[in-house]
C-alpha cells in the first residue's frame, strides 16, 4: 500500500539540512579557519583577475610588500597593529559585560583632545615629565568621563546604550573641530598643526632611534593587564558574571549598576589612553581624523577574538594587515581605494561567515549513510 | 481489522544533535479514534520525536506515513498540510490579540473575516466542550484558557492529528480533568492524539495505549487496560525503583523564619504577593503550593533580599546568637553580611542560579568569590568544593571545567543544590527543584532536602506536582494571587482539598460546577 502511495505523490527529501555540532575539536576548528582564509584568498583573486584585469600572485606580492616591504612598514604595521589593539582593550570589559559601548571613537578622540589642550596650554610651563604625567591623567579622565555618561544613564534609567555612545561620538567631534578653530595654527587653516613642533613640550620620549617603540611597549603592558584584570580579578569576574547574566548577578548580591559604571570607567580611561599615544605619541596632533574609525573596528577585533585581549593581538594584527595590504594594493595598481575595501571586504566575510561551519554542520541527502 | 493503517506511523527514525543521540531507530503507530500516551523521562526523546512530527526538525534516517503512505514532513507548513497540529508546552500566543485574532493568525488564505472565524470558533468549542470568550485578550486568560486557545487553533485549521507536549504540567487537577473531558470526546470524533507526559497516573487516567521511550529509544507499547504504575516505571527507568518519598518526623521545630503580612507591587502597580504570613521552622519541610505565578518566585526573592516590599517584616531568628533580625529591605549582600545563612534554588537554574557558560568551578564562586581582601580571585577552594560536588553526587561531567551548560538538567541540578546545601545553610529555599529532572535525579534531591530537615534547617520547598508535594512536606502553604488560602499539614491533606484552595477566588464558580 505504501508503494502505491509514493507512486502517487512523489516526494523529496531536503537536499540538505543543518544540524548543531557539539564541540569541535580545536585543530578542526583551525583547520577550517585556515581553509577559509585560503577561500577567501582565491576569491580575491578571482575578483582582481576579473575587475582589475591583474595577476592575481601580483596583487598578494604586493599586498605582503605593502605591510612588510621595508623596515618602516613593519614599524607603521606595528604601530597601527598597537593603536587599534589599545581600543580594542579598552571596548572589550564593556563588550564582555553585554554593555553595547560604540563610542570608542568618541571616547579616543576626547582623551586625545585633552592630551592636546595640556600640550598647547601647559607646554613649557611644567617640567616635561611632570606634563607628560598631566597629560596621561588628563587623557584618562577625559575619556573615562566620556564613557561615564551613557553608563549612567543606562545605570539610573536603563536608557539604550548603543544609541547613547553612538551620539557621544558627535558630540567629541565637533569639540575637535570648535577646538581646531581655537587653536588653529594658520589662521583660517582650521588645523591645529604639528603642537609644540620646535620645543617638543608633551611629546612622548623616544626609545633609541624607534619612533613608535614605546608606544608599542605601552600596549603590550596594557594587553596584559587586561588578560590578567579579566581573568583573574574580583572585577572581571562580575564583568563576566553581569554580562552572562543580570539576574544572577543580582541573585548573588552583585550591584550591577555600580558595576556598569565602574567598568565603562575603565572602558573610557583605556580609550583615553589610546588618545593620548595617538596625539603625545604618534601625530602630535588632533583633528576628527585622529582615531581613524578604530573605535569600530575595535568592536570586531574583541568580537572575533571573543574577549580574550591575547588573542585580540592576532585578530588586530589580521585587520591591519589587510588595512596595510589593501592600500598598497590601490596605490600600486592605480585603483580606487574602494578596491581594497572590497578585498578586505571579501577576506573578512569569509573568515567571519566561517565560523557557522564551526558551529554547524551541513548535512545533504543521504550523506549520514556514507559516512557510517 | 489491519486493513486501515495507521493515522501516522514511524519507522525507523533516528535524530542526532551532534553527539547527542535524541532518538533511536522508534517506531510508533497512531491510529484514528484513540489516545496514545508517550511515556518517557525528561531527555527520553518525547518532545524530539514529536517536532519531527510536526515538521520542526528534520530526521536523520527513516520513514514517516500517513495514512500508509510515506511522507516527507519537512517544515510546519507540510505538517498542516498533513492535517498535524502541535500544541506545545510554551504557547505561542500574541498576548495582545484576542483569542480569534491568535487563532487565524499567519493562515494565509487572504481572507480575513473575524465574524465568521468567531462563529467557528465558538462552534467548535461548543462540539468539543471548551469553556473560551472567542473576544476575550489573551493577558486576560488564565493558564488553562491559553491552552484552550491553542488546542483551538490547531483544531479549527482542520488538524486531525493531534499532539499535546505536557499539556498539564501547568494545569491545576481540575483544569487536568476538565481537558482530558475534551480529549476523550475529540477521540470519540474519530482524531487521532498523542499526548506527551511523564506523570504515570495521567497516563493510566487518559490513554489507550502508552508507548514508552528510554533514553531516545523505543522501549516498547503496551495497551493501558494491561499495565499498571510500577510496570510503566520499570519500562521508563530501566530498573525497578521505589516510589515513595520518606517523611520523618521533625525534631524539635523551632521557628526560624516568620513573615509577617508582606506584599509586594509587580509592573503596572499589580500586586504580586498581598499580606502573606507564615513561619517557617527549623527541621520542617514547608512546601507551597500554587498556580505557576500565583506569587511564588515573588515570595522567595522577598526573603533572598531581591525584592522591594511594600509592607511587611521578615524575621529571622539566629540559632547561635538567639538573636532576631529583620531582613526587609536588606540586599543579599547585606543578609550575608548579618551573617543570616540563607540558602536559594531558584527556579531558573542557567538564568539566575548559575550561569550556563562559566564552568563548574567559577560557578562554585558566585557565592563566596568577594571572601578575602584580594583583588584577585582565589580559584583553589571552588575547585575543591567542585569536586567534592561532582564526587558527593555523582555529577555527570567530563570535568570541573566543564562550561555548566553542557550538562544535562538533573547534572545542573545537582550542581547549583550541591553549592547552596555546601554553605551549610540555616535556611534552604527550592523553587522547583525537580522540574524537567528524570525521576532518579528527583529522588535525590529529595534525598538531600530530606537530609536537611534531618539537619536541622528549615527547608521551603515550591512545588508544581501535588503528589509530591502531599508526600514530601510537613505542612503545604497555599498561594492564590498573591494571597496564602491556607496552610494544611501535608500528612492528612488532599491533593483535591489543596486543588480548591489553589484556585477558589479565581475560578470559584467554576470549581463548584465540577465538584
Amino acid at each position: 500500500m505504501a508503494d502505491t502511495a509514493l507512486k502517487e505523490k512523489k516526494v523529496h527529501e531536503p537536499l540538505f539540512h543543518i544540524v548543531k555540532r557539539s564541540g569541535l575539536i580545536w585543530y578542526k576548528a583551525w583547520l577550517i579557519r585556515i581553509f577559509a582564509i585560503i577561500a577567501a584568498l582565491i576569491v580575491c583573486a578571482l575578483v582582481t583577475m576579473m575587475l582589475a584585469h591583474q595577476n592575481p600572485i601580483k596583487v598578494y606580492q604586493t599586498m605582503l610588500s605593502g605591510a612588510f616591504g621595508t623596515q618602516r612598514r613593519i614599524w607603521i604595521l606595528l604601530q597601527s597593529l598597537a593603536m587599534l589593539l589599545c581600543v580594542s582593550l579598552a571596548v572589550t570589559p564593556a563588550f564582555k559585560m553585554r554593555f553595547w559601548n560604540i563610542g570608542g571613537e568618541g571616547q579616543v578622540l576626547i582623551g586625545g583632545l585633552a592630551t592636546a589642550a595640556c600640550m598647547i596650554v601647559l607646554g613649557g610651563k611644567l617640567p616635561n615629565a611632570l606634563l607628560l604625567v598631566v597629560m596621561v591623567i588628563a587623557s584618562m579622565a577625559a575619556g573615562a568621563i566620556w564613557a561615564m555618561i551613557p553608563a549612567v544613564f543606562k545605570a539610573k534609567w536603563n536608557t539604550n546604550e548603543t544609541l547613547f555612545t553612538l551620539m557621544m561620538n558627535y558630540v567629541g567631534i565637533q569639540l575637535v573641530s570648535y577646538f581646531s578653530m581655537v587653536w588653529e595654527a594658520r589662521k583660517g587653516s582650521g588645523q591645529i598643526g604639528i603642537i609644540n613642533q620646535d620645543t617638543k613640550y608633551g611629546w612622548m620620549p623616544v626609545l633609541g632611534n624607534y619612533d613608535y617603540l614605546l608606544n608599542i611597549i605601552i600596549v603590550a603592558v596594557i594587553t596584559v593587564l587586561m588578560y590578567v584584570y579579566l581573568k583573574y580579578s574580583k572585577h572581571g569576574y562580575e564583568i563576566a558574571v553581569v554580562g552572562e547574566s543580570q539576574n544572577t548577578a543580582r541573585y548573588i548580591g552583585v550591584n550591577v549598576k555600580k558595576v556598569i559604571i565602574r567598568t565603562m570607567l575603565l572602558s573610557g580611561a583605556v580609550c583615553g589612553i589610546a588618545g593620548f599615544l595617538l596625539v603625545s605619541g604618534t601625530n602630535h596632533t588632533i583633528n576628527t581624523t585622529t582615531a581613524d574609525n578604530r573605535g569600530f573596528t575595535a568592536i570586531m577585533v574583541s568580537w572575533l577574538a571573543k574577549f580574550n585581549p591575547l588573542f585580540m593581538v592576532l585578530t588586530s594584527f589580521l585587520l591591519v594587515f589587510l588595512q596595510c595590504g589593501a592600500n598598497e594594493i590601490s596605490t600600486k595598481f592605480g585603483l580606487n581605494k574602494s578596491f581594497s575595501d572590497i578585498l578586505t571586504g571579501i577576506i573578512l566575510f569569509f573568515i567571519i561567515g566561517c565560523e557557522f561551519f564551526i558551529n554547524y554542520q551541513i548535512k545533504f541527502r543521504h550523506s549520514h549513510k556514507e559516512v557510517q | 481489522m489491519n486493513a486501515t493503517p495507521a493515522a501516522i506511523a514511524l519507522r525507523g527514525v533516528t535524530k542526532k544533535f551532534g553527539h547527542v543521540v535524541a532518538n533511536k531507530n522508534v517506531d510508533l503507530d497512531v491510529r484514528r479514534g484513540e489516545i496514545l500516551a508517550i511515556l518517557g523521562e525528561n531527555g527520553s526523546g518525547k518532545t524530539t520525536l514529536m517536532n519531527m512530527i510536526s515538521g520542526i526538525y528534520y530526521p536523520d534516517e527513516g520513514q514517516i506515513f500517513i495514512d500508509g503512505a510515506e511522507v516527507m514532513i519537512r517544515s510546519p507548513k507540510d505538517a498542516f498540510h498533513y492535517k498535524i497540529g502541535m500544541i506545545h508546552q510554551h504557547f505561542k500566543l500574541v498576548d495582545i490579540f484576542s483569542a480569534t485574532e491568535n487563532i487565524i493568525l499567519g493562515i494565509g488564505d487572504g481572507k480575513y473575516n473575524l465574524k465568521a472565524a468567531e462563529s467557528q470558533v465558538r462552534e467548535i468549542s461548543e462540539r468539543y466542550g471548551f469553556v473560551l470568550a472567542p473576544d476575550k485578550k489573551i493577558y486576560d486568560m488564565s493558564v488553562s484558557e491559553k491552552q484552550t486557545v491553542e488546542i483551538i487553533k490547531v483544531l479549527y485549521r482542520g488538524a486531525d492529528i493531534l499532539i499535546l507536549d505536557e499539556p498539564t504540567a501547568v494545569l491545576t487537577p481540575q483544569e487536568t480533568d476538565k481537558l482530558f473531558q475534551v480529549l476523550r470526546r475529540m477521540r470519540d470524533d474519530g482524531k487521532a492524539i498523542i499526548i506527551i507526559t511523564h506523570k504515570l497516573h495521567e497516563v493510566l487516567a487518559i490513554s489507550d495505549r502508552v508507548s514508552v521511550l528510554r533514553k531516545g529509544e523505543y522501549i516498547a507499547t503496551v495497551n493501558t487496560a494491561e499495565t499498571n504504575e510500577s510496570e510503566l516505571t520499570e519500562m521508563m527507568v530501566g530498573k525497578k525503583i521505589s516510589l515513595n518519598i520518606e517523611r520523618s518526623e521533625p525534631k524539635a521545630p523551632q521557628d526560624r523564619l516568620i513573615v509577617k503580612n508582606i506584599s509586594c507591587e509587580g509592573v503596572m502597580g499589580r500586586k504580586m504577593l498581598d499580606d502573606v504570613s507564615f513561619t517557617a521552622r527549623s527541621g520542617e519541610i514547608l512546601g507551597i503550593a500554587g498556580i505557576a505565578g500565583s506569587g511564588q518566585k515573588e515570595l522567595l526573592e522577598a526573603i533572598a533580599g531581591l525584592q522591594n516590599l511594600s509592607g511587611g517584616d521578615i524575621l529571622y531568628n539566629d540559632p547561635k546568637t538567639m538573636q532576631t533580625v529583620d531582613l526587609r529591605d536588606k540586599s543579599p549582600t547585606e543578609i550575608r553580611e548579618l551573617g543570616v545563612r540563607l540558602s536559594f534554588v531558584p527556579e531558573d537554574r542557567l538564568g539566575m542560579g548559575l550561569v550556563g557558560n562559566m564552568d563548574i568551578i567559577d560557578n562554585m564562586m558566585l557565592r563566596s568569590y568577594r571572601r578575602g581582601h584580594s583583588m584577585f580571585l582565589n580559584r583553589k577552594d571552588p575547585r575543591d568544593l567542585a569536586q567534592r560536588i561532582i564526587d558527593d553526587l555523582e555529577v555527570i561531567t567530563p570535568g570541573a571545567t566543564t562550561p555548566v551548560r553542557r550538562l544535562s538538567g538533573g547534572n545542573v541540578q545537582k550542581v547549583l543544590v550541591g553549592r547552596e546545601i555546601s554553605s551549610h545553610p540555616k535556611v534552604l529555599m527550592a523553587a522547583y527543584p525537580v522540574r524537567g529532572l528524570d525521576i532518579n535525579s528527583s529522588y535525590l534531591i529529595y534525598n538531600l532536602l530530606n537530609k536537611q530537615k534531618e539537619h536541622g534547617v528549615a527547608v521551603i520547598f515550591v512545588g508544581e506536582d501535588l503528589d509530591v508535594l502531599i508526600e514530601l512536606c510537613d505542612r503545604i502553604l497555599v498561594l492564590n494571587s498573591g494571597k496564602v488560602t491556607g496552610i494544611v499539614d501535608g500528612r492528612t491533606a488532599k491533593k483535591e482539598e489543596i486543588g480548591l484552595l489553589m484556585t477558589k477566588t479565581d475560578y470559584g464558580t467554576e470549581v463548584q460546577a465540577n465538584g
